[in-house]
C-alpha cells in the first residue's frame, strides 16, 4: 500500500500518531501528538540537538519552522478530506518571544479558509503558557 | 555591501561566524556545512539524508530542514554586516516552495542581506540543488539587531 493511502486508512481509524510517526523528520526533531487534546495538537519534546542559539539556549528557529510547518500538514491531512498528499506552497512565520530549548514546544493549527484548490492554514506554537505564543505562521497548500 | 560605517574592522570575523554556525547543535545534528561566507552574503550546504525526509512516498526532504538551512544561511549573511557588540535573531521569514526537491541530493542554501539598518537586516535567498537559477525555494526574512553584546560563539572575534 502507498504511503497516503495507509495514511488514510489509520486516519479513518483515529490512528493520528502512527501517521505522524509515517514522516521520518518526526523522530528527527521529536515530534508526537498529544493523545488526550480535544483538537489535534502536536508537541516537540525537548531535545538537545534541536538547539540553535546555545546561549539562552533556544530551540532553533528553522525547527521551530519545522514544527509549525509540520502541525499545518497534519490538520490538512487529518481533518481535510482530499484525494492526496497535501502540498506545501508557502510558509510565513513570525518569531514572537524565544522558544527555550529546555522545555517542551506545543502547536496547534486551524483551518482559516478551505478553497476548492487551496487551503490556509494559521498555526500557533507556545510552551509553558498558550496565551504567549512563540511563534506563528501561516501556511497555504495545493490541495485540489 | 558595507554598513553605513563603512568600516569592516567593526564587524565579526568571516570565519568565525563560518565556526559558529556549524557549532550549533541543529546543524550538527544535519551535518551542516559552511561553502562560504562573505561580507553581505553566505552559502551553507546540508546533505540529504533518509531521517530528514518529510514526504515518505517520495524521499522529499522535510520543509523545516529548508526553512533550518535557509534561516541559517540568513543568519551568517546578516553577521557578516554586524557590529561586533550587537546580537541578532529572525523577526520572522517566509518560504515559497518552486518545485520539489530532488531524492538523494544535497541542498544548498543561498542567503545575502540587501539592507542593513542599524536595529534591522533583510534578507533573501534560494535553496537549490546545483543551479541557483533553478531554485526549489525562495526565502525572505527580517532579522532584528541589538547592541546587547557579542553573538554568544563570537565573544573571540568581537
Amino acid at each position: 500500500m502507498q504511503t497516503f493511502e495507509r495514511m488514510i486508512a489509520l486516519k479513518e481509524e483515529g490512528r493520528f500518531r502512527e501517521i505522524n510517526r509515517l514522516i521520518p523528520y518526526t523522530a528527527f526533531v521529536n515530534i508526537d501528538i498529544l493523545d488526550d487534546a480535544a483538537e489535534l495538537t502536536t508537541v516537540m519534546r525537548q531535545t538537545e540537538s534541536n538547539t540553535g542559539n546555545p546561549n539562552i539556549p533556544a530551540v532553533h528557529g528553522g525547527v521551530v519552522g519545522g514544527l509549525l510547518e509540520h502541525t499545518a500538514i497534519l490538520k490538512v491531512l487529518i481533518e481535510g478530506d482530499y484525494t492526496r498528499f497535501p502540498k506545501i506552497v508557502n510558509l510565513s512565520v513570525e518569531y514572537l518571544r524565544p522558544c527555550l530549548a529546555t522545555k517542551d514546544t506545543y502547536a496547534r493549527g486551524t483551518l482559516f479558509k478551505q478553497g476548492r484548490s487551496v487551503t490556509n492554514v494559521r498555526i500557533e506554537a507556545w510552551q509553558s503558557d498558550e496565551t504567549k505564543p512563540v511563534a506563528a505562521a501561516h501556511a497555504h497548500f495545493l490541495v485540489g | 555591501m558595507p554598513g553605513k560605517s563603512g568600516n569592516y574592522h567593526t564587524y565579526y570575523e568571516l570565519d568565525a561566524i563560518g565556526a559558529m554556525f556549524v557549532e550549533v547543535k541543529q546543524s550538527k545534528a544535519l551535518g551542516l556545512s559552511i561553502v562560504y561566507v562573505e561580507r553581505g552574503a553566505s552559502l551553507l550546504r546540508v546533505p540529504y539524508s533518509d531521517d530528514i525526509v518529510g514526504d515518505p512516498e517520495s524521499g522529499i526532504i522535510h520543509g523545516g530542514v529548508v526553512t533550518t538551512l535557509l534561516d541559517s544561511a540568513g543568519g551568517c549573511a546578516v553577521l557578516s554586516l554586524t557590529p561586533t557588540d550587537h546580537t541578532i535573531a529572525t523577526l520572522d521569514l517566509r518560504i515559497d516552495y518552486l518545485q520539489p526537491a530532488e531524492k538523494g541530493q544535497d541542498i544548498r542554501g543561498f542567503a545575502e542581506c540587501y539592507k542593513r539598518t542599524r536595529n534591522l537586516a533583510f534578507v533573501r535567498g534560494v535553496a537549490y540543488h546545483e543551479d541557483r537559477a533553478d531554485p526549489i525555494a525562495n526565502f525572505t526574512a527580517c532579522f532584528m539587531s541589538r547592541a546587547v553584546g557579542p553573538m554568544p560563539g563570537l565573544e573571540e572575534s568581537a
